[in-house]
């Protein structure tokens, strides 16, 4: 506890004095209060705050085991959480769920499964189809309109091991943007994709923030933290620094989430909004 | 062949029909609800369960015979078996999650835990000197010899129970199989799917006990899903395959075993189903090993003819042998080695479209096209005649070889 009150003057963000005190709930998409999640004893993430602004594209960033990902499933609650609440759109998640979409980690499945891309799709409609209904050609419509705003309609009925890593990221984009949410929730969208793809889902990113959506990334590559994302929530374990990229992403946080692990040099070389 | 051919026909006697009814609708059920089992990779949690209703059995009997009933009465040994199959699934849950061990070590443990104190309680059952035991040992592999109307009404009416349920919750099963994760995310109970999905599995357990028995079950959940696989890349087909192949591994297997005195019913429909399974293996046409390699073969002699072609028309000498032995077959190349006209247009042609998708390939970012190219698909088949048209221009005119 007394090593928590030593680290909490890193919390920069709350210098700007919006942060620090709770803003008006109606303007907050995400709001994390208090949540600590660990397997075992060790925590993997400890006592987070944070509240994503509603309209914002907010990235999650953080080294390696830091608890980006567990985090978000906390949040969703797939994980169970030790202690803490979260709120969306000032409901419990529970109640809220049908605002939010979820593109899990590419790998975090088995590609060798018996589906199709639309199928995998159409996976993004279940709470609109339920469990009896038969699927409609609304329906299908629906689901090659998501494949196609990632560019992938003319793989509809391929299967999805045929995908490669990138393709098999649009294919899970394309299922969120199905569950047409308004809150996003991407667990590493950009990882292990080429140049193009990453563009066409930063372009979708993007338009969903222009018609006034909420996009959450767990995010690893500081270097285009500034050019995607406009929030940002540094954590290591615990939270280091949050808030707008131009006052939070600064490189005594950064220094704060990497430790020693990230040289001055590294921090030089990122486009930093703050000279 | 005629011994066979009467039990197909349900013309064989009053048992051997019930049976083979009774045999279809248990593979029917253990298809489609096994389907889940195999797609969530969880086939063995399912042996564990099946071997975990032997315990209750013995204290079925024990308990019904104690109680001054009938210790047979089926219905009180399927409660019995349902019960502790309950537990021992309880467990496995239980010790994966709440203890470091990982599940196929909780399996292994419960599996033989439940088995052994089963085996116990029989052998104690056979000293009892009330309650008609003899026989009771055949939950193990099955015993269709003495089959009522009253097992197979069991069977149809639990096998209907859990087909329906299968149809219900073919969704969640699908997604939950495919993707916890997001089905976690959309609101969907992981856990009670799961628990939906054993409870499929042991009342398929629980229903086989007479004509499979507890030990073999597990191959009429998981080779019918299996063999179902080769034939079809989704999942709802994979689920009403599975229970047709279930179905005819029961129908084959039943009048097989009744077309001789000494051959076990359980076994032997386990065994047919296994040998539909080697004949997908081989011989299914999406998934089978003889198409695969047929289909490897044939790209194979593609690619060999495209290079030949591409080399011809750059003038380079072939030295691979199966790519001159495939361009002499297509009287491309003289058995000298000298192009013929047929041979030199096509390299032409060969060349001028590998011109054409380089071209294609730096214009078009889209996947949709420049995803298509192999090497090997024609030019014709992505673009129109117009687009073709525009992207010589920016070639020149062809070149002669």
């Amino acid at each position: 506890m007394t090593f928590l009150r030593a680290v909490a003057p890193i919390q920069l963000v709350t210098a700007d004095g919006k942060a620090a005190k709770a803003p008006d709930s109606a303007a907050i998409a995400l709001d994390v209060q208090g949540l600590t999640v660990s397997y075992g004893q060790t925590p993997a993430v400890f006592s987070i705050d944070a509240n994503v602004p509603v309209g914002s594209m907010t990235a999650i960033i953080g080294p390696n085991g830091a608890g980006k990902s567990t985090l978000l499933k906390a949040v969703l609650g797939i994980i169970p959480r030790l202690s803490g609440t979260t709120q969306v759109f000032g409901q419990p998640v529970a109640q809220a769920r049908n605002k939010i979409a979820y593109v899990p980690q590419r790998a975090s499945v088995d590609w060798d499964f018996p589906t199709r891309v639309i199928d995998v799709v159409m996976m993004g409609l279940y709470r609109d189809v339920g469990l009896l209904n038969f699927i409609g050609r609304e329906h299908r419509k629906r689901a090659l309109d998501c494949l196609r705003r990632v560019g992938m309609v003319d793989f509809a009925t391929r299967q999805v091991v045929q995908l490669s890593g990138g393709q098999q990221q649009r294919v899970f984009l394309a299922r969120a943007l199905a569950q047409d949410a308004e809150l996003y929730l991407l667990d590493e969208p950009f990882a292990g994709v080429d140049a193009a793809t990453e563009k066409a889902i930063v372009d979708v990113l993007k338009a969903l923030k222009a018609s006034g959506k909420t996009v959450v990334c767990v995010h690893h590559d500081l270097t285009t933290v500034t050019g995607y994302f406009d929030h940002v929530l540094m954590i290591n374990v615990r939270k280091i620094a949050e808030g707008p990229v131009e006052t939070a992403f600064t490189a005594e946080s950064l220094q704060a989430t990497y430790g020693g692990r990230l040289a001055t040099v590294q921090i030089d070389q990122l486009r930093l909004p703050v000279a | 062949m005629w011994q066979v051919l009467e039990p197909l026909l349900l013309q064989s006697g009053y048992n051997a029909t019930l049976v083979t009814i009774g045999a279809c609708l248990l593979g029917l059920a253990a298809g489609s609800a096994g389907t889940f089992l195999f797609l969530r990779k969880r086939a063995l949690v399912s042996d564990a369960v099946a071997h975990a209703t032997l315990p209750g059995v013995g204290l079925a009997f024990i308990v019904m015979v104690a109680l001054g009933g009938d210790g047979r009465y089926t219905m009180g040994l399927l409660v019995g078996s349902a019960i502790t199959a309950g537990i021992g699934l309880w467990l496995v849950e239980w010790t994966a999650r709440q203890t470091r061990l990982s599940e196929d070590a909780a399996i292994g443990a419960v599996l033989s835990v439940f088995f052994g104190f089963g085996v116990v309680l029989l052998t104690v059952v056979q000293t009892m000197t009330s309650g008609r035991q003899a026989g009771l040992e055949s939950v193990l592999l099955g015993s269709t010899a003495g089959m009522l109307f009253d097992d197979a009404l069991v069977i149809a009416v639990g096998g209907a129970v859990t087909v329906a349920t299968v149809f219900a919750l073919r969704r969640p099963l699908t997604i939950v199989s495919f993707d916890p994760e997001f089905a976690a995310a959309s609101g969907i109970n992981v856990r009670w799917t799961d628990l939906a999905m054993m409870a499929l599995v042991m009342a398929v357990t629980v229903i086989g006990l007479k004509i499979v028995g507890l030990i073999l079950i597990v191959a009429l959940l998981i080779i019918p899903p299996v063999t179902a696989r080769f034939w079809t890349d989704q999942t709802n087909h994979v689920v009403w395959m599975a229970g047709l192949f279930g179905a005819l591994s029961g129908y084959i297997g039943t009048a097989i075993s009744a077309s001789a005195p000494a051959l076990p019913t359980g076994p032997i429909i386990v065994l047919v189903s296994f040998a539909l399974f080697l004949a997908s293996l081989m011989f299914a046409p999406a998934r089978g090993v003889v198409a695969s390699v047929w289909r490897h073969r044939q790209f194979q002699l593609q690619v060999h003819r495209r290079q030949g072609l591409l080399a011809l028309a750059r003038g380079e000498p072939i030295f691979d042998r199966l790519t001159m032995t495939v361009l002499q077959r297509a009287d491309l190349v003289r058995p000298d080695g000298v192009a013929t006209d047929a041979g030199r247009a096509q390299a032409a042609k060969a060349l001028r479209d590998e011109k054409r998708w380089e071209v294609v390939r730096t214009l078009h970012q889209d996947l949709a096209i420049a995803g298509r190219y192999d090497g090997l698909t024609p030019i014709e088949a992505v673009l129109t005649p117009d687009e073709i048209a525009e992207v010589d221009r920016q070639i020149g005119p062809p070149v002669g070889v």
